[in-house]
């Protein structure tokens, strides 16, 4: 799967995306974000704050219950700003 | 079909309303809402907005489409920026023609609390030597309840 990163979580991760085989044990956006949690400190600060965590599966809004799979492409950023 | 545009370039209003009009005579109401980079008390020097190429583009034809369901438009059109803008510049235009003002304000009001909640832009403020990210504001999610 690929993970992109955006605005402040970016910046903390200190990186824009990285690729990732699933693990068996990532089923929902929730357990990959325990996941990445585990990879590095940078990780664990960018994605502690669960509330500030949105996630995009495949270009579309999604909840931390929603399903993951190897292939998806899966944006991790903070609540958007535009406008 | 809403005309969605997400470029680093300026727009501008008239030529955008002239495009989208055309020869048409059954419009009777043209409602615009034009976003500008609001300075902080002279302090701002520059705002950069990221965002998500590829799902931005997706999610304005997706809200631009429920506002075509919802009301009777005779045309629609959104413009958001990216890029680093000067305080002043234009970030967001959202035009909406219909027969009567009545569709057309609603329309552009929806689009705009719809663009805020679920575009993926990201907004960081340059201020002296410092860089600050836009907080989300919970007004911006509870405007959604309105619709």
């Amino acid at each position: 799967m690929n993970i992109k990163y955006f605005s402040w979580i970016r910046e903390s991760i200190g990186k824009s995306d990285e690729n990732l085989t699933k693990p068996d044990v990532v089923v929902s956006v929730k357990d990959l974000l325990d996941h990445l949690s585990a990879l590095s400190e940078q990780h664990a600060t960018a994605l502690g704050e669960r509330v500030f965590v949105k996630v995009a599966v495949n270009q579309v809004h999604t909840d931390h219950g929603a399903p993951v799979n190897d292939g998806d492409e899966i944006a991790i950023f903070p609540p958007v700003t535009g406008g | 079909m809403a005309l969605i545009s997400v470029q680093s370039e300026d727009f501008d209003i008239n030529s955008e309303i002239a495009t989208l009009k055309g020869d048409n005579k059954d419009v009777g109401a043209i409602v615009t809402f034009t976003g500008t980079v609001r300075d902080i008390g002279g302090t701002l020097q520059s705002m950069t907005l990221e965002h998500y190429p590829g799902m931005t583009e997706k999610e304005l034809e997706r809200i631009a489409g429920v506002a075509e369901e919802r009301w009777p438009l005779l045309g629609c059109r959104v413009i958001h920026r990216f890029g680093t803008l000067a305080p002043g510049d234009n970030i967001v235009l959202v035009i909406a023609l219909s027969t009567h003002r009545e569709a057309a304000f609603k329309a552009a009001d929806f689009l705009m609390d719809y663009l805020k909640s679920s575009a993926p832009f990201w907004k960081k403020e340059q201020i002296g030597e410092d860089e600050n990210w836009v907080q989300a504001k919970e007004k911006d999610e509870t405007a959604l309840k309105r619709w």
